[in-house]
């Protein structure tokens, strides 16, 4: 951990241009390189490769086999159901808590258990909605017990595509809260006077001027939980086991034991991780940089 | 009306939130047919397993809160004072850990740092815990960074720097004794986020092999029914721990500030 230690005093001349400054930063650079870009470049590189070194898009096309394919669809699936559910719960919570009259006392309340659920995610998630959804849990009891539903019977099975997704909507709704919160804030009195003076209703300001200002906000924040389930790992690891085949789980399995059977298939899952992902944070920067035009 | 619809929103909302929490804590106290005990807990705490993989997670999350605040409070003060140009490229890189997967990462990991690279990092048990703490601090990097730097915002890094200099003070006093003690805040609120962070990490820890937490608690709820509760519990207490000292830490300061 030697490189860790305080930038050492290297020799500053403040009236040149030619510095050493960027000296200082050397020790952060190094460690980013090595644990950071370095590993995710080899990943990137090692999915356009063979194993002897040469190049290749061999390992991209082998994405396209039906098994892979579809677990890139059942994790594509999982993701933007969750995302799109979890971003309108959180966005009407927020609403409701900014806009629709509730007691401010509650307010800082939410943001606070947002911030601390937003981090309750992985494994033991995955146990608590097992304790409430599963065959023993709680609400399937409970609905059992009083009302005579039976959950299994109409076919709900935590273990399964609507499972996971309940369960990812845990952390997806207060990660909405948390960053469509200062939108909302943003959102000017005036404008609302503006339109309500011009005769709008209130349908039409929603329509005509509220969400269209909201827009590139909440497209932005639903890409972000679309990356944010996508690579989710742990949750649906502690929750499925392998019954389910979402793209973290098969990588999971390839990095342990080499399931497919060639490592550089490997590489081209990982990449395919890495592009989707980061689409859907480049749109949610650009998206963000849009919507702080109008807000703030 | 619309003060209702409010209400039933949130109301909704909030039996989301809650509902699986009380049926994880109800399930962890049913482990005897017909009574609520704390018998799975006394289980849990009665496995040594149990408290080895706590106190390595309790341990590896001390060492990644020390290796970050080592490696990000100098960066981001140097960035602050002499490279105010190089800031946009720093901050994007920090949030890349949130864009590349942590699986991406770690199978990055094990493949250039594996027994027949230059730096068999995975070959011995210390350097594959040195790769697990380079691991934890790049997933945590997000969070210290920008915590770290919103702090150095509110204080004037450079004429402070000044003064101390002007009184013979050499860079690591300065950094110790001057810039730390000024941060220290969002040092600490960054180091909450890193522990809630590590005790709970799955991933990394399972795909390097290492006796951690995360691991423990997916293992145990492969094979028993009420322990995985218990500890689930335990976790999120730990992880309200962390957010509400965050809390605290924070509003400590305000008041601490606010008379001056």
């Amino acid at each position: 951990m030697t490189d860790t230690s305080p930038p050492a005093a290297p020799p500053i001349a403040p009236r040149r241009r030619l510095s050493f400054a960027w000296l200082g930063i050397v020790p952060f650079a190094l460690f980013v390189g090595l644990f950071l870009i370095a590993p995710t470049m080899k990943i990137v590189i090692g999915a356009f490769q063979r194993a002897d070194g040469s190049f290749t898009l061999e390992n991209l096309a082998g994405l396209f086999t039906p098994s892979i394919l579809s677990s890139y669809w059942i994790s594509i699936k999982i993701s933007v159901a969750s995302a799109a559910l979890g971003a309108l719960i959180g966005f009407l919570m927020a609403a409701a808590m900014v806009l629709g009259g509730l007691p401010r006392f509650i307010r800082a309340p939410l943001l606070t258990f947002s911030g601390v659920a937003s981090n309750f995610a992985g494994v033991p998630l995955a146990f608590a909605f097992l304790a409430t959804l599963g065959p023993l849990g709680l609400v399937t009891v409970w609905l059992r017990t009083e009302f005579g539903i039976n959950l299994r019977a109409y076919g709900f099975n935590i273990l399964s595509f609507w499972g996971l997704t309940i369960t990812y909507i845990f952390f997806q709704i207060p990660l909405m809260i948390l960053i469509i919160t200062p939108a909302l804030d943003g959102l000017k009195r005036e404008w609302r006077e503006a339109a309500q003076s011009l005769g709008a209703s209130a349908v039409q300001y929603w329509t005509s001027v509220a969400l269209p200002i909201l827009f590139p906000s909440l497209l932005g924040t639903f890409a972000l939980l679309f990356a944010n389930a996508f690579g989710a790992v742990a949750t649906a690891i502690a929750l499925t086991g392998s019954s389910l085949n979402i793209v973290p789980i098969m990588l999971f399995a390839q990095i342990r034991g080499d399931v497919l059977g060639n490592p550089h298939l490997g590489y081209a899952m990982a990449f395919g991780m890495i592009l989707i992902t980061a689409l859907a944070n480049i749109l949610y920067i650009w998206l963000r940089m849009r919507s702080e035009r109008w807000l703030k | 009306m619309k003060r209702l619809a409010a209400w039933a929103i949130f109301i909704f909302g909030m039996a989301y939130f809650i509902l699986p929490l009380i049926g994880m804590v109800e399930f962890s106290l049913s482990m005897l047919r017909g009574q609520y005990s704390f018998e799975a807990y006394r289980v849990v705490f009665a496995d040594p397993r149990f408290s080895q993989t706590l106190s390595y997670s309790v341990l590896m999350a001390l060492l990644t809160i020390v290796f970050g605040a080592l490696l990000v409070v100098p960066t981001a003060f140097w960035v602050r004072l002499k490279l105010p140009e190089w800031r946009p490229v720093i901050e994007f890189v920090t949030l890349l850990p949130l864009v590349i997967p942590a699986i991406v990462i770690v199978f990055g990991y094990i493949r250039l740092y594996n027994t027949s690279s230059w730096l068999p990092l995975t070959g011995s048990t210390t350097g594959t815990n040195l790769l697990l703490l380079f691991g934890y601090a790049t997933l945590s990097l997000p969070y210290m960074y920008r915590s770290i730097d919103t702090g150095l915002r509110t204080i004037d890094v450079a004429t402070l720097t000044e003064a101390a200099q002007s009184l013979g003070a050499g860079w690591v006093t300065i950094l110790a004794r001057v810039i730390l003690p000024n941060v220290l805040v969002s040092v600490l609120s960054g180091a909450f986020v890193t522990f809630a962070i590590v005790m709970g990490e799955f991933t990394l820890a399972a795909l390097l092999d290492r006796p951690a937490f995360g691991p423990y608690l997916q293992l145990m709820g492969a094979n028993r029914a009420y322990e995985p509760s218990a500890l689930s519990t335990l976790t999120f207490i730990i992880t309200w721990a962390c957010m509400g000292l965050i809390q605290l830490v924070t509003r400590f300061t305000k008041h601490d500030k606010a008379p001056r």
